[in-house]
């Protein structure tokens, strides 16, 4: 019963900030909802119990990622009405259509869900640690060890691409 | 009931009022401290030997005139000031003051809790805390506090990663992320982290310092290139708030710095049979007296060294401490598959 309350109240919360995400018109406020959102989301994975998720929810997108969207926002100073940015060639019957399929897209997936019995990814007995923190590392060390390394390779070409941008001669 | 819910409110209570009661007479102290080093008294003038200074500073502050620039985002600019103060303050859920102890006939734990991420938790909280800094530069719509918190949270973000990196070194060390936990492992393994790991406690204090926007890393605070810093238009309680939340963090980080590689709550040579008679001093005292120690020193290092230059600071930060972080990080975690 508590956590039904609880879950309620923190998805209200994360659906209205996002909804204000996209409807604030200056845009350092729009980036702050955001922050908002992701604390609520980290407020969320509390509550189901992962701990070391909403830590690294908050450490990862509150703390780093938002404050390189704030520092850019902040630094090109969007402060023209928001009609002067619109894109005279935006197709926006195109969006609502991408929207619609999305939207429907999870709706399909809740419906689906709902009628199969939930099924743990992990069977308990596989892994032989305990701990929020430990089953995550086991976990990523053995079964999810491949797209686990193609992730950390992704994020590797970022960087030097990143530094070969900001440094034209090295 | 009294379990779960009164014990746990009056900690929070006491730790807040302490904390804050602490936050202003370090004030003071810094004052005298600096006051001494340049052959000066200090605050003499209210109370003996200025002891009521910190108070007589509180009351100006409420009591003074609160302005709001004209031109300023006035949502952002009130939040910004409790933006900074929250993280300095919910750190403190996490921090263990001491082993459980037998009070009234109950057994209370000396913290307020003791979660199985609990290091994550800090180091998250204090990433949201930069926040604040940027959020007063950006709201007060004037040019300085712009370019100090421009500075500010860039020094923030890059002493943050060489810091984090030597705090997974100790977690390497201890195979947990509770607080109490790595205190325990310190005290079953008959060594201090300080020791087992010199050069990550060498760069998590220089790391610290910028961390907390200390001199001889106060960039974002010179006054005479900024006039000032991030709070420059704030005045009254606000500026307070920011004023505190500073200290609070300087606490906070020597607490943290305690906790990791001082052993925590233990006396000084915890497993040495001789030494018994210093369990007559209670636990707590051995945390305040080593967070002591590290306040003592941060103030020191003000009165004694001379600013960095802002090119040296980020040098400094990605040059040396990441990588020297990193090599550290490295041979710990060989060290450790090698003795396993």
């Amino acid at each position: 019963m508590g956590t039904a309350i609880a879950f309620y109240v923190i998805a209200a919360c994360i659906l209205g900030f996002a909804v204000l995400v996209i409807s604030t018109k200056d845009t350092v406020h729009s980036v702050l909802f955001l922050v908002l959102d992701f604390l609520f989301v980290a407020a969320l994975y509390v509550l189901l119990g992962a701990e070391f998720l909403a830590a690294i929810q908050i450490l990862v997108y509150a703390g780093g990622i938002v404050v390189l969207y704030l520092f850019v926002v902040m630094l090109v100073n969007l402060k023209r009405p928001p009609e002067a940015h619109a894109d005279p060639h935006r197709k926006t019957a195109l969006g609502f259509g991408l929207a619609a399929a999305v939207l429907a897209e999870l709706a399909a997936v809740a419906v689906y869900s709902a009628n199969t019995p939930a099924r743990p990814i992990v069977e308990a007995a596989a892994v032989p640690v305990t701990g929020n923190t430990e089953v995550v590392g086991w976990m990523l060390y053995t079964s999810y060890l491949i797209p686990f390394e193609i992730a950390s390779m992704l994020l590797l070409v970022a960087m030097i691409g990143a530094i070969v941008l900001a440094k034209r001669e090295l | 009931m009294i379990d779960i819910f009164l014990i746990p409110l009056l900690k929070i209570v006491i730790v807040l009022n302490a904390t804050l009661v602490a936050v202003s007479y370090l004030v003071l102290l810094e004052r005298k401290v600096i006051a001494w080093a340049q052959s000066r008294l200090g605050p003499m003038r209210v109370g003996p030997y200025g002891i009521l200074q910190p108070i007589a500073d509180a009351v100006k502050l409420m009591i003074k005139e609160d302005i709001t620039p004209v031109r300023a985002d006035k949502w952002v600019f009130t939040a910004a000031p409790v933006i900074s103060m929250v993280p300095a303050l919910i750190v403190y859920a996490v921090i263990p003051f001491g082993p459980a102890v037998s009070l009234f006939g109950r057994r209370v734990p000396l913290y307020i809790t003791d979660i199985n991420v609990g290091l994550l938790y800090i180091v998250s909280v204090a990433s949201v805390g930069v926040y604040g800094i940027i959020l007063a530069g950006y709201a007060s719509n004037s040019k300085f506090p712009l370019l100090a918190s421009l500075r500010a949270s860039a020094q923030l973000i890059s002493y943050e990663v060489a810091v984090t990196l030597t705090l997974v070194s100790v977690i390497l060390m201890s195979g947990s992320l509770s607080m109490v936990s790595i205190v325990r492992a310190q005290e079953s393994s008959h060594l201090w982290y300080a020791f087992a790991q010199p050069l990550a406690f060498v760069i998590f204090i220089i790391g610290s310092l910028a961390e907390t926007n200390r001199a001889p890393f106060d960039m974002p605070e010179a006054e005479q290139e900024l006039t000032g810093g991030f709070h420059t238009e704030y005045s009254g309680m606000r500026f307070a708030l920011f004023f505190l939340a500073e200290y609070a963090n300087m606490i906070v980080v020597s607490s943290v710095a305690t906790t990791l590689f001082l052993g925590g709550w233990l006396r000084p040579f915890p497993n040495v049979a001789m030494l018994g008679f210093l369990d007559v001093v209670p636990s707590w005292t051995w945390f305040l007296v080593k967070s002591f120690f590290f306040l003592y020193v941060f103030i020191w290092i003000r009165a004694t060294l001379p600013r960095y230059r802002y090119d040296q600071l980020m040098r400094i930060g990605w040059k040396v401490l990441i990588p020297l972080a990193i090599a550290n990080l490295l041979v710990t975690g060989i060290v450790k598959v090698v003795l396993s």
